[in-house]
């Protein structure tokens, strides 16, 4: 493998957590949120900070894993207070918050970012090889949960909270849980690429890497994990392949999701779906 | 006979309206209460005030005598407490097997590190099925909740109601929109869910069915109990009569 091949390979890799564990928030849970780039940026500057005090990284894994679920349980109690379009917008305003907050702070860098982060020394290849060994994980967490009775109870609260506590579940216990995981997983997307890069700035965590990633969900169908990772692995793919789509990225992405959301909602996987039936049954 | 439902002197005000007004009863377990009332008297709330919707100013709501006055909802029906909607809420995206098996399934999903390590559901599947057998659903299992037609919907509504073993079962209007053959049948169901020795409290605008299955009627006016008792004697009181009549009419009755 070049090592632009690997470099590639990590990216979706590590784009693959993201976009799974906001599917877990947003698909599994029903909780829209476009602020996922700041529980990423929370993860990348603590495991970054971790490797340059102690240049362990099982602790920067840990310390990713903590700063991203302790920002996304803060937010998830928001989620407590203001539902639907409202969440959505409160989750923007935290993502510009963090962007704002942390382009001011001389102890994360400022505007110039954390650079010189002491590399992992599994070299490139190993890097690839964690980060995927870790996406691998994310999914099979993914899958196990959405058919566990966490996964049943997501589904009853994102449909209807009110019916769900009729039932006896505590919708805004589940809400939590959904935060603190998909962000728990976020802050190690954000650890994952702190190693990779060893070098980042605020930019990397912006709003609108937050939209990519909705997108990302969106396109490959809200709720289905396989159809979140297809999506994932080729929205990544895309820019790389075709120039045009690199140059107009944000462009040919709003297209994409609004044809998506116009033509099938169901994304990707309702499509596959629908398809496989229709052979099926023909 | 021990209480399954207790309300003591409750009462709740929105900005000038006194909604309701010092409410007390005591439902026994086994009952089968009526709770009736003209249009504004306050039915509404007090249900909602029980199930935990709303919190009320003074007064304190008691289930099986444990104070669940500062309960929400999910933990009241943890204690016993089961409740249905007046507009039908199924989880239209699931099938109708899975609206009853999640409600099933309550001790797994008590809190979410719990249902985390519950994956098997084998057994609350065999409960549900079981459920919807009961109220006249069995056959509709595997389609989505949201394509059934209102009748349905109404006996999905008591099947989850029953899903999560209650001991007091809240139905707010169970009748309304239905059709007179729909209407007879969900009597029926709800007359059978009664003889498990489940406490049922109804709420309903049908005063016929009411007076045919209720053993006890609680008439509220102007959020005020007026009229508690035997059925056909609070329906001969003077004070129930005019509150739904109007006195006027008596009158000219009378005239």
């Amino acid at each position: 493998m070049s090592a632009y091949d690997v470099s590639i390979v990590s990216i979706i890799g590590i784009n693959v957590i993201l976009a799974v564990s906001l599917n877990m928030i947003s698909g599994f849970c029903g909780q829209i949120s476009l602020g996922h780039g700041a529980f990423f940026g929370a993860g990348a500057y603590a495991a970054a900070l971790t490797m340059v005090g102690s240049g362990s990284v099982p602790l920067a894994i840990v310390a990713a894993l903590i700063a991203g679920s302790v920002l996304g349980i803060i937010v998830g109690f928001a989620s407590l207070r203001v539902r639907t379009d409202f969440l959505a917008v409160t989750t923007i305003g935290v993502n510009f918050l963090f962007v704002g907050f942390v382009r001011k702070q001389t102890w994360l860098g400022g505007e110039m970012g954390v650079s010189g982060i002491p590399a992992t020394g599994l070299g490139a290849a190993g890097n690839m090889a964690m980060i995927l060994l870790f996406a691998a994980a994310t999914i099979a967490l993914s899958f196990y949960i959405s058919r566990s009775w966490m996964g049943f109870a997501f589904r009853a609260v994102g449909e209807d909270e009110g019916a769900a506590a009729t039932l006896g579940i505590n919708a805004g216990a589940y809400k939590l849980a959904a935060f603190g995981i998909g962000t728990a997983l976020a802050g190690l997307a954000g650890g994952l690429y702190a190693f990779f890069t060893q070098f980042i700035t605020p930019d990397a965590f912006d709003f609108i890497f937050s939209v990519m990633l909705m997108a990302m969900v969106v396109i490959g169908g809200i709720g289905s994990t396989w159809g979140v990772v297809v999506a994932a692995v080729g929205l990544t793919l895309l820019p790389e392949a075709i120039r045009f789509v690199n140059d107009y990225r944000l462009l040919v992405f709003g297209g994409l999701l609004v044809l998506v959301i116009r033509l099938a909602p169901g994304g990707l996987a309702t499509l596959m779906q629908n398809l496989l039936l229709r052979t099926r049954r023909s | 006979m021990s209480a399954a439902l207790a309300l003591d002197d409750v009462a709740i005000r929105f900005g000038g309206v006194q909604a309701v007004d010092g409410v007390t009863f005591t439902v026994d377990q086994g009952d089968f209460v009526g709770l009736i009332g003209p249009n504004g008297a306050g039915k509404t709330t007090l249900i909602r005030i029980i199930a935990g919707l709303l919190r009320p100013d003074r007064g304190r709501v008691r289930l099986s005598d444990i104070d669940v006055t500062g309960d929400a909802t999910a933990a009241r029906v943890r204690r016993g407490l089961a409740l249905t909607h007046q507009i039908v809420r199924p989880f239209r995206e699931m099938t109708v097997l899975d609206n009853v098996v999640l409600g099933a399934g309550y001790r797994c999903t008590s809190n979410p590190f719990r249902a985390m390590m519950h994956v098997e559901r084998s057994r609350e599947n065999e409960r549900a099925a079981h459920i919807l057998g009961q109220v006249g659903l069995s056959g509709t299992e595997g389609k989505l909740a949201g394509s059934l037609p209102l009748g349905q919907m109404k006996r999905l509504e008591v099947a989850r109601a029953l899903a999560v073993d209650p001991r007091v079962i809240l139905l707010d209007e169970p009748l309304a929109g239905l059709n007179h053959t729909e209407a007879s049948k969900q009597v029926e169901t709800i007359g059978e869910v009664h003889a498990q020795g489940i406490t049922v409290v109804l709420v309903e605008h049908n005063l016929e069915e009411v007076m045919r299955i209720c053993r006890r009627l609680i008439v509220l006016n102007n959020g005020r109990v007026i009229g508690d008792g035997e059925p056909r004697e609070v329906m001969a009181d003077p004070v129930v009569h005019d509150a739904y009549v109007g006195g006027g009419m008596v009158t000219h009755a009378e005239g």
